[in-house]
C-alpha cells in the first residue's frame, strides 16, 4: 500500500491526521522515559518542588553518584548479570535437545511428549504448591535455584520445535551418509540452520531474567545474592513509604525522585542497547511460537 | 484377560486359546524386538529429551501432586504427603471468606474493563501503522511503541509511583496548572484501575499490534487495486477491506484474552496496590501471595490457587477449542 498514489484531498487531510495521532501515541510512549531521564539528572529540590517536566533543571549527576557509590547496587547488577547468563544457557542446554527430540517423527511416544509439554501451559500448580516444592528441593536461596527453577517454559519448546519440523530432512542426508549421529545433526545441521529461532529464544529469556522480579523477591532473602530488580523495588518502597527518611535524604544536590529515577535509567540502559536485536527477533517469535497450523 | 479363557472348556477352544497365547507372545515378543531395535537405534533422541522432560516433572508436575494440600491440614513438619486430610475445609472457608470473594471479583472487574478499553488498541495501532506512507517514519514510531514491552515491571512501577506522586509527580503538577489540588493517587481505591488498565494499555499496545500487522500484511493486494478502480478512498479501504481481512485474528486473539481472563498481571499489581487500595485492587493471585507467601497459611492459599487454576484450565481449554473450530488452527 506504500507507493500507492493519493487521489483526493481527503486522502491527503486522512494520511497527515493519521501520521500525527501515530506520533502524538509514540511522543507519549517516549515521554515517561525521557521524564526519568531529566529528573535523574535534576537538583533534589528542583524535583521535589514537582518543577521537572521535559529537561533536567538544575542539571547535576549527583543522584548518580550517590547511586553508583552504593554497595549494594554493584551487588545486585551483579546477581543480575549471573542470573541473566547462566540462566539463558541453562535454558538453551535443556530446551535445544528437547524440542529436537520432539521435533523427530520417529520418536515413541511423541504426541505424549508433546502433551506433557503444552499441558503445562494450560494448567499451572499455582504459587505455594511451586515455592514449597523450591523449598522441599532446598533451592531457597540460592543461585541455582533461580538459574535452575526457571530454566525452561513450554512456549519455548513449542516455538523451537515448530521451527526445526519445518526445516526439510533433506539437509541432514548429507550429515548422515557421514554417519552423524543425532547430537553431531542436530549441532551441524539444526542449530546452525536455527540461527533465527534460537537468537528468539535465548532473547525471550534474557528479557525475562533481566526483567524477573516476583519469584526472586520470594525465593531469596539474601541480599547478596538479590538481582537488580529487586534491589530497586526495595529502594523505591523506601523511599516512597519512609517520609522522614525521605526528608533526611533531601538536600540540595539529590531527593528521593532523583536517586529512583537514576536508578531506573541505570537497570534500563542495557535493555535498550541490546534493543535492536529485540526488536528484530521478538516480533518474528511471537509468530512463529502462537499459531500453529 | 488370560484367566476368561482358560476356563472356556472344550480341546477344540483349548488349543485355539493355546494358539492364541502363543501369537500374542510371538506379538509381544516381537514388539519387545522392535522398542528394543529402536532404542538401540535411537537411544540418543531420548537422552535428548530427557534432560528436559526430568524438568517438567520437577519443577511443573511435582508441585501439581504437591496441589493436595488444598485438602489437607498441612504442616511443615509433617511435608505434603504426611499431613492429615480434611477434605473440602479450606474451600468452605474460601468460599465464606469475603477478602477472597472481593479478590473473584476485582481480578474479573480489572480483565473485563482491561479487555474492552486495552483490546481494541493493538488493531486501531495496526491499522493506523499501515497506513503510514514513510517507511522512515513508520520504523521509528513502531520502535518506539515496541520498547515499553522489553521494560520490567518494577521500572514502569517506578515510573508510575514517581509520575503520580503526590509532591513532585508530573500529573500532579500539571494538574496544578489548571488550580486542582494535588491528588494522592495511589492511594486512592477509585483510581487504582484507571491508573493499572492504562498503564498495562501503555506498556503492551504497540508491541500486540505485531499480531495484526503480520495479518494485515497477508491481506491480498488485488482487493486493494479493484477497490482503487472503483474510486474507494484509503479511509474506506481501511474500514471495509483492511478491518474485515484481519477479523479472524482479531476474533482468535479476542477468544484468547477471554480463555486468559483469570490472568492478571499480578506482579505489577503487588508493585502498586497498598493496603489503602486493596478493595479494588487485590485480586486472587496477590490474596494467596498474601496469604500463603507472607502470611504462611500454605494449605488455604493452595485452595485458592486450585480453584484459580481449575477455573483458567477449564476457560482455556474452551477457548482453545472454540478458535479451532472457528479457524481450524490449533493455538498451541
Amino acid at each position: 500500500m506504500a507507493n500507492m498514489n493519493l487521489y483526493s484531498r481527503g486522502d491527503k487531510l486522512f494520511v497527515i491526521t493519521n501520521m500525527v495521532l501515530i506520533g502524538l501515541f509514540a511522543l507519549s510512549t517516549l515521554y515517561p522515559f525521557i521524564y526519568i531521564t531529566s529528573l535523574s539528572m535534576s537538583a533534589g529540590f528542583e524535583a521535589r518542588a514537582g518543577n521537572v517536566i521535559l529537561t533536567p533543571v538544575g542539571f547535576t549527576l549527583e543522584a548518580y553518584s550517590k547511586v553508583l557509590s552504593e554497595p549494594q547496587f554493584w551487588i545486585s547488577y551483579k546477581n543480575t548479570f549471573i542470573y541473566t547468563i547462566f540462566g539463558t544457557l541453562m535454558s538453551l542446554i535443556l530446551i535445544i535437545p528437547g524440542a529436537y527430540a520432539l521435533s523427530r517423527p520417529q520418536l515413541y511416544g511423541r504426541r505424549f511428549w508433546n502433551l506433557m509439554v503444552a499441558f503445562t501451559m494450560w494448567f499451572h500448580a499455582g504459587l505455594i504448591p511451586f515455592f514449597l516444592n523450591m523449598r522441599d528441593l532446598g533451592l531457597l536461596d540460592s543461585y541455582f535455584g533461580i538459574i535452575i527453577g526457571f530454566a525452561v517454559s513450554g512456549f519455548n519448546i513449542i516455538l523451537l520445535r515448530n521451527f526445526f519440523e519445518g526445516i526439510p530432512q533433506s539437509f541432514e542426508e548429507a550429515a548422515r551418509m557421514d554417519g552423524a549421529n543425532e547430537f553431531q545433526v542436530l549441532w551441524r545441521v539444526y542449530v546452525p540452520l536455527s540461527k533465527p529461532a534460537i537468537a528468539t529464544v535465548a532473547l525471550f529469556c534474557i528479557v525475562s531474567r533481566w526483567n524477573g522480579f516476583f519469584w526472586a523477591m520470594v525465593l531469596l532473602q539474601d541480599e547478596e545474592k538479590i538481582p537488580l530488580q529487586v534491589y530497586l523495588r526495595k529502594v523505591i518502597a523506601e523511599l516512597s513509604d519512609d517520609e522522614e527518611f525521605a526528608t533526611s535524604l533531601l538536600n540540595a544536590s539529590y531527593s528521593v525522585e532523583t536517586v529512583t529515577a537514576s536508578i531506573i535509567v541505570c537497570s534500563i540502559i542495557p535493555i535498550v542497547l541490546i534493543y535492536p536485536f529485540l526488536q528484530k527477533y521478538f516480533s518474528k517469535g511471537i509468530l512463529l511460537g502462537g499459531v500453529k497450523e | 484377560m488370560s484367566s476368561d479363557f482358560d476356563t472356556a472348556g472344550s480341546p477344540a477352544t483349548e488349543t485355539l486359546v493355546v494358539n492364541a497365547k502363543e501369537s500374542v507372545r510371538e506379538r509381544r515378543a516381537a514388539q519387545i524386538q522392535r522398542v528394543g531395535d529402536h532404542l538401540k537405534r535411537e537411544w540418543q533422541l531420548y537422552i535428548m529429551l530427557l534432560p528436559m522432560v526430568v524438568w517438567l516433572i520437577v519443577f511443573l508436575y511435582k508441585p501439581m501432586y504437591g496441589l493436595q494440600i488444598a485438602f489437607k491440614d498441612y504442616s511443615i513438619f509433617k511435608g505434603v504427603a504426611n499431613s492429615p486430610w480434611i477434605g473440602f475445609e479450606h474451600f468452605q472457608t474460601l468460599f465464606s471468606n469475603d477478602q477472597f470473594l472481593r479478590a473473584v471479583k476485582n481480578t474479573l472487574i480489572i480483565s473485563a474493563y482491561g479487555l474492552l478499553f486495552g483490546f481494541p488498541v493493538p488493531i486501531l495501532l495496526a491499522l493506523m501503522f499501515n497506513e503510514v506512507l514513510s517507511q522512515k517514519f513508520k520504523k521509528t514510531t513502531q520502535t518506539i511503541v515496541y520498547l515499553p514491552h522489553f521494560i520490567s515491571s518494577v521500572i514502569i512501577a517506578g515510573i508510575v509511583i514517581t509520575a503520580f506522586s503526590p509532591s513532585a509527580g508530573i500529573v500532579n503538577t500539571i494538574l496544578g496548572w489548571f488550580g486542582v489540588d494535588s491528588v494522592y493517587f495511589l492511594t486512592r481505591p477509585e483510581w487504582f484501575r484507571p491508573i493499572f488498565i492504562g498503564t498495562g494499555i501503555w506498556q503492551e499496545a504497540g508491541f500486540q499490534s505485531i499480531v495484526y500487522l503480520a495479518a494485515i500484511a497477508g491481506v491480498s493486494p488485488t482487493l486493494y487495486e479493484s477497490a482503487v478502480v472503483d474510486g474507494a478512498s484509503r479511509w474506506q479501504m481501511m474500514w471495509k477491506i483492511t478491518l474485515p481481512s484481519i477479523l479472524p485474528t482479531i476474533i482468535i486473539m479476542l477468544i484468547i484474552r477471554i480463555g486468559n481472563i483469570l490472568e492478571v498481571s499480578f506482579e505489577m499489581i503487588i508493585l502498586l496496590y497498598q493496603p489503602a487500595t486493596y478493595s479494588t485492587a487485590d485480586v486472587v493471585n496477590t490474596f494467596i501471595y498474601r496469604q500463603g507467601l507472607q502470611g504462611g497459611q500454605y494449605d488455604f492459599a493452595a485452595a485458592a490457587g486450585l480453584f484459580n487454576a481449575v477455573v483458567a484450565f477449564i476457560l482455556v481449554m474452551t477457548a482453545n477449542a472454540i478458535s479451532k473450530r472457528f479457524s481450524r488452527t490449533s493455538l498451541w
